[in-house]
C-alpha cells in the first residue's frame, strides 16, 4: 500500500488550491499606495559609446515623475559578481564594472540607458520615447573566437581584453593527460555547440520597491529565488542599505529556473527609486523585455577527444570550451563552465585521466549565467555525445561501451576533484532497457521504416553534482557567499508547527513536501504543518533554491532544527511523566516511557512549553523553537540513464519523439508525485533545448528570437508522454534523509539522448556520414545532413 | 476615456477604460482579478486565456472596450458555487498538473473551452488544442493526463503521477 502520509507519500500539494483559484500572490499582483512605474529606456545597438543622453524634453511630460541615467548612479556600487574564479596562472579572473544603469558605453541590447519613473506605466514609456540618446555605434564582439583574436572590439576598454579567464582543470593532470592521447589506440574528437537558450519562466521578472521614511526602512518585492540574497547583494553591495533596515520578499514566484537567481539593475534601481521619490516604484518586465535583460544560459564552444586502449577502456579525457560571459559578469556566471562543469567531466565512467580548459569570454551580448543544470547539461552533452561517436566509429554497442567503462564501486574520487558517494548506474540503465522496452526498438523501426520513415534510439548517462553546497570548499573555489541552508521549527502552543525555511519555492512544492517530512519524524498530520518562505523579515538567512538544492540542504536544516525540538520536547515529556528522558520514545505524536503504559501527548507537551506550571524551568527554558543551520558536507551525486526515440521524416527533416524514458537514482524520496514532475519539466526543458530553442544574435551582435514568436519554446504537441522510474535510488550518505535533489536532472539528461537518436535515426537510412547534428536540431539542419 | 459595463464571474461591473486599455489590464488593475496572467506581449502564452460569451479567448488581445456588454468569465469564476474545486481544477490538483502556478489559469480556462467543444478528447486532441498555452515547468505530461481524466476517461495506464 502507498503511504497516504510522511515521507514517501504523493501528498496533494496543497498550494494548488490558490494557484488555481486565481488567488495566488504573485509580485506583479502587488499594488502598493501612492505607487509609481518605471520604464527602463534600453540599447538597441550592441556596442556603442554614449555620447549624450537628453532627458529634458521627456521630463516635461504629463505624469513624468522623474527621469534617472547612468549619472545619478556614480558612486553607487555596481552590480556585484558572487564567484571568482581563478585562471591557469593563478591570476583572478577579469571583472569589470557593471553600472545599474549605463555609464559611458552601452554593451549590449537591452543595457539599460534611463529609467523614467512616471505615474503611469503609459506615461513612462511615452516619455521614454522622447528621450534623446546620441550613441555612436561601435563594432561589436559576439563570436567568441573572433572575440579573442588580437584586435577584437573590447567591450571593456579598462580591462584590455575580451577573455575574462583561461582556467585549466586539473592542471596538474595535463601532461599526463596528453601522453594518455599520445598512446591511446583509438581517439574520438567532436566538436559541439551547447546553443545559447533563455530560461523563460512564465511569470516575467518584476520589482516593487517601497520606502518607509517613519523608520528608513527599504522593501523590496521581487521574483527571486533567493530573497536573503539579494538582499545581502543589494544592501552591502550596491545601494549601501544595512540588512536591518533592509526587507525583500519573494512572494509566490511563477518558475525561476535559474534566472531568478541573480540580482538584477531592476531591483536595485527600484529600491533606490523609492529611497530618492519617497514612493513605491514598480516594474514588470514585458516578455520582450525579458529577452534581452534576463540573465541566458548554456552557449559553450566545445571541442573534446576521448582516448580508448585497444580494449575500448576510455583512458582519457580532453576539452577545449568557449564559454560566453556576455557583456557583464552576472552574479554567479564564472561558476558554471568551471565548477560547475569541469568537475563533472568524468560523468559515470572511470577514465582516470580528465583535462579540461576553460576560455571564458566577454562578448556584447546579454550576461550568461546558470539555467536549469549549470555546467552540467554542457557536461552530460559532451561526454554522452562523445561517446556516441566513439561506439559508431568502434563499432560497438554504445550501450555496452558505456557498462563496460562505468563505475561501479564507491565512494569514488574522479580526477575532476569530487567524491561521488553513491550510485548504481548499472541498476538505472537496467531498468531503462526495461521501461524503454528496448527489445522491441527492431519490431518499431521496422514499422517506422515501412511509412517511409527513420526510426532512432537514442540513449546515455548522467551524473550532476547537486546539494549545492560545503561552504568552505566553496568558499577556496572562489564562492563569495557560503552555501549553507537554514530553517527555523516553530512549535506553537496547540501543538501546530510553522517551518520557516531559507529555502525558497517557485513551484517546486516546498509547502507540500516539507511538511512530509515533520510529520513522519513527530508523527502528526501533515496538516499540522506550515510552511513559510520568501520573506526575510519572518525566515532566517538562508541561501534560497538552485542547484537541485532545496530538500538535501534545506530539507536537512528543517531535519536538525526538528531534532533539536524533539530533544527538548522530551526533556519535557520525561518530567510530564516522572520518568527518565532517556527512556523517552516519540511514536505517533505520543510521547511514551519505554516498556510502560505511561504516556503524554504531542499537544499536552507543547502546551506545557508555553504554559510552563509543570515544567522543569531549573533545567531549560520555556518555548519550543530551534533553529538549525545546516552546512553539507558533500555534494549530491544523482545520476541515471535516458533514453530517446525519435523518427525523422527524410524528405523533411522533421524529428518527432516517440517516447521518452528516464531512469534516475535520487537517493531517497519524499514525495514520488512531485519527483516525476520535476523530472517530466526538466525533459521537455531538454527536448526544447536539443530540436527546438535557439537564442540567436547575428554578426552585429543584434537579438534575433526575442519573443515568442522567435524564440520556439517546446509546446503540448512537440512532447509525448514520459516514462520516469527513480525506483533505484541509493540514499546519499551524508545528509540526514538521503536525499540527493531532482529538479535540474531532466534538463540535464535530455539533450544527448533526443540527438544520439537523431544520429541513429539518419545513420539507419544510410547517411553513415552524420555523427554528429547541433542543436537545435531543426528540420532545415537535420535536412541539409542527410544531403551531404 | 469611455464607461465600460460587463458581466464577470456572474456580477455586473463597470468602468472607464482609455481606448487602448487592455481587457486584461482592466480585469486586473481595475477589478483587481489577479488570477489573469501576462506571460508574453506577442498573444503567445495563454496564460490570459479568459472566456468571452462562453469561448476562450487571450485577455491581452482583447481591448476593455470591446468587451462592453460582454460575460466573461475568469479563473476566479470556475470553483464550484460552494467554493469546492470544479472537476477540472481538481483533475489538476490529482494529477499534479501544475508547479509554479503561474500558466495554470490560462490552463483551467482552455481546459473547460475544450472539453465544451471535445467532451472526450484524445490525448492528440488535447495536446494540439493546448497550442496557444505554454507551460515551462510540467513539460505537460500531467496537464494533459488532468484534462483527459476531467473528461472522464481512464488515466490510469499513462505513466507516473
Amino acid at each position: 500500500m502507498p503511504k497516504d502520509q510522511g515521507i514517501g507519500a504523493s501528498t496533494k500539494r496543497r498550494e494548488d488550491v490558490r494557484f488555481l483559484t486565481g488567488t495566488g500572490n504573485y509580485t506583479d499582483d502587488i499594488n502598493l499606495h501612492g505607487q509609481l512605474y518605471v520604464h527602463f529606456l534600453r540599447s538597441d545597438v550592441a556596442h556603442g559609446k554614449i555620447n549624450s543622453v537628453d532627458t529634458s524634453a521627456a521630463s516635461a511630460m504629463d505624469g513624468v515623475v522623474r527621469i534617472f541615467t547612468g549619472a545619478d548612479f556614480e558612486g553607487i556600487g555596481g552590480l556585484p559578481c558572487g564567484w571568482q574564479v581563478t585562471d591557469r596562472h593563478g591570476e583572478p579572473m577579469k571583472e569589470p564594472a557593471h553600472p545599474v544603469l549605463a555609464q559611458g558605453k552601452v554593451r549590449h541590447v537591452g543595457d539599460p540607458i534611463a529609467a523614467v519613473v512616471a505615474e503611469s506605466v503609459q506615461a513612462a514609456r511615452d516619455a521614454a520615447e522622447a528621450i534623446e540618446v546620441d550613441i555612436e555605434e561601435l563594432p561589436a564582439a559576439v563570436d567568441m573566437k573572433e572575440a579573442v583574436k588580437d584586435g577584437a572590439p573590447l567591450v571593456h576598454d579598462d580591462i584590455g581584453t575580451n577573455l575574462c579567464y583561461d582556467w585549466g582543470f586539473v592542471e596538474e593532470n595535463k601532461a599526463a593527460t596528453d601522453e594518455a592521447f599520445a598512446n591511446a589506440a583509438h581517439v574520438t574528437t567532436l566538436e559541439l555547440k551547447n546553443n545559447r537558450l533563455v530560461a523563460n519562466p512564465m511569470e516575467p521578472r518584476v520589482a516593487v520597491g517601497d520606502y518607509n521614511r517613519a523608520n528608513d526602512e527599504s522593501t523590496l518585492y521581487t521574483t527571486s529565488q533567493n530573497p536573503h540574497v539579494i538582499r545581502l547583494l543589494m544592501g552591502a553591495f550596491v545601494l549601501g542599505i544595512p540588512e536591518h533596515k533592509l526587507r525583500v520578499v519573494a512572494p509566490d514566484v511563477g518558475g525561476g529556473f535559474g534566472t531568478k537567481i541573480f540580482h538584477y539593475a531592476e531591483e536595485a534601481f527600484c529600491t533606490f527609486a523609492a529611497r530618492q521619490l519617497a514612493r513605491p516604484v514598480k516594474w514588470t518586465s514585458t516578455r520582450s523585455e525579458a529577452f534581452m535583460s534576463d540573465a541566458h544560459g548554456r552557449d559553450h564552444v566545445t571541442k573534446i577527444e576521448l582516448a580508448l586502449d585497444a580494449d575500448n577502456n576510455f583512458t582519457a579525457l580532453r576539452t577545449e570550451t568557449y564559454a560566453n560571459m556576455g557583456a557583464y559578469l552576472s552574479t554567479f556566471a564564472p561558476s558554471v563552465p568551471t565548477w560547475l562543469h569541469g568537475t563533472l567531466m568524468a560523468g559515470n565512467y572511470k577514465t582516470p585521466l580528465i583535462y579540461v580548459n576553460v576560455k571564458a569570454v566577454f562578448t556584447n551580448t546579454v550576461p550568461v549565467d546558470a539555467y536549469r543544470g549549470a555546467g552540467r547539461p554542457e557536461a552530460t552533452f559532451q561526454i554522452e555525445r562523445v561517446i556516441d561517436k566513439a561506439a559508431r566509429e568502434l563499432n560497438v554497442d554504445p550501450i555496452a561501451l558505456r557498462r563496460q567503462n562505468f563505475i561501479t564501486e564507491f565512494p569514488y574520487a574522479t580526477p575532476v576533484a569530487v567524491e561521488y558517494d553513491t550510485g548504481d548506474y548499472n541498476a538505472t540503465m537496467n531498468t531503462l532497457e526495461e521501461i524503454a522496452d528496448l527489445s522491441g526498438f527492431a519490431a518499431r523501426r521496422a514499422e517506422s521504416e515501412k511509412r517511409g520513415m527513420l526510426r532512432g534510439l537514442g540513449v546515455n548517462c548522467y551524473i550532476e553534482a547537486c546539494g549545492i553546497a560545503p561552504s568552505n570548499l566553496v568558499g577556496q573555489l572562489g564562492a563569495r557567499a557560503g552555501l549553507y541552508e537554514s530553517a527555523t521549527v516553530r512549535v506553537n502552543a496547540t501543538g501546530g508547527i510553522t517551518v520557516m525555511t531559507g529555502s525558497h519555492s517557485h513551484g517546486q512544492g516546498h509547502e507540500t513536501a516539507f511538511p512530509q517530512v515533520i510529520s513522519e519524524m513527530i508523527g502528526i498530520p501533515e496538516e499540522m504543518v506550515e510552511i513559510k518562505h520568501g520573506d526575510t523579515a519572518n525566515t532566517p538567512m538562508g541561501m534560497g533554491t538552485y542547484g537541485s538544492r532545496s530538500l538535501a540542504v534545506g530539507g536537512s536544516a528543517m531535519v536538525r532544527a526538528a531534532e533539536k525540538v524533539i530533544n527538548k520536547a522530551k526533556k519535557i515529556a520525561a518530567h510530564l511523566l516522572e520518568a527518565a528522558e532517556a527512556d523517552i520514545e516519540l511514536k505517533d505524536g505520543t510521547f511514551s516511557v519505554a516498556g510502560t503504559d505511561k504516556s503524554v501527548a504531542w499537544g499536552d507537551v507543547t502546551l506545557a512549553a508555553y504554559v510552563p506550571h509543570n515544567y522543569p524551568l531549573e533545567d531549560i527554558e520555556p518555548g519550543l523553537e530551534e533553529t538549525a543551520f545546516y552546512d553539507p558536507s558533500n555534494f549530491t551525486y544523482p545520476s541515471g540513464a535516458y533514453c530517446c526515440e525519435v523518427e525523422v521524416d527524410p524528405d523533411t527533416g522533421k524529428v518527432t519523439i516517440e517516447s521518452f524514458a528516464a531512469a534516475d537514482d535520487f537517493g531517497n524520496i519524499v514525495n514520488p508525485m512531485i519527483v516525476s514532475g520535476q523530472v517530466h519539466g526538466g525533459i521537455a526543458q531538454g527536448i526544447g533545448q536539443a530540436l527546438l530553442e535557439n537564442c540567436a544574435y547575428d554578426e552585429n551582435g543584434q537579438l534575433l528570437s526575442a519573443s515568442y514568436m522567435d524564440y520556439a519554446m517546446p509546446r503540448a504537441s512537440d512532447v509525448p508522454f514520459y516514462q520516469v522510474d527513480h525506483s533505484n535510488g541509493t540514499p546519499c550518505t551524508h545528509n540526514p534523509l538521503g536525499v540527493k535533489g531532482c529538479g535540474e536532472a531532466g534538463a540535464i539528461g535530455t539533450p544527448p539522448a533526443v540527438i544520439n537518436a537523431i544520429v541513429d535515426a539518419l545513420r539507419s537510412g544510410g547517411h553513415d556520414h552524420v555523427y554528429h547534428i547541433d542543436m537545435p536540431a531543426s528540420p532545415s539542419r537535420v535536412w541539409a545532413a542527410m544531403q551531404k | 476615456m469611455s464607461k465600460v459595463s460587463m458581466t464577470v464571474n456572474g456580477k455586473a461591473v463597470s468602468g472607464d477604460v482609455k481606448g487602448n486599455t487592455l481587457l486584461v489590464e482592466f480585469l486586473r488593475e481595475d477589478l483587481r482579478l489577479t488570477g489573469t496572467h501576462v506571460g508574453c506581449d506577442t498573444s503567445q502564452c495563454g496564460a490570459c486565456t479568459i472566456h468571452v460569451n462562453g469561448k476562450s479567448a487571450k485577455a491581452c488581445t482583447m481591448f476593455a472596450a470591446e468587451a462592453d456588454g460582454a460575460d466573461i468569465t475568469t479563473v476566479e469564476g470556475m470553483a464550484n458555487a460552494d467554493g469546492s474545486l470544479s472537476v477540472i481544477q481538481q483533475a489538476f490538483q490529482d494529477h499534479h498538473g501544475l508547479q509554479c502556478g503561474f500558466c495554470t489559469p490560462g490552463m483551467v480556462m482552455t481546459a473547460a473551452a475544450l472539453l465544451k467543444e471535445n467532451p472526450k478528447p484524445t490525448e492528440a486532441e488535447v495536446r494540439h488544442y493546448l497550442e496557444g498555452n505554454i507551460c515551462r515547468c510540467t513539460g505537460y505530461h500531467n496537464i494533459v493526463k488532468a484534462i483527459m481524466a476531467a473528461s472522464g476517461q481512464d488515466v490510469s495506464a499513462i505513466a507516473a503521477e
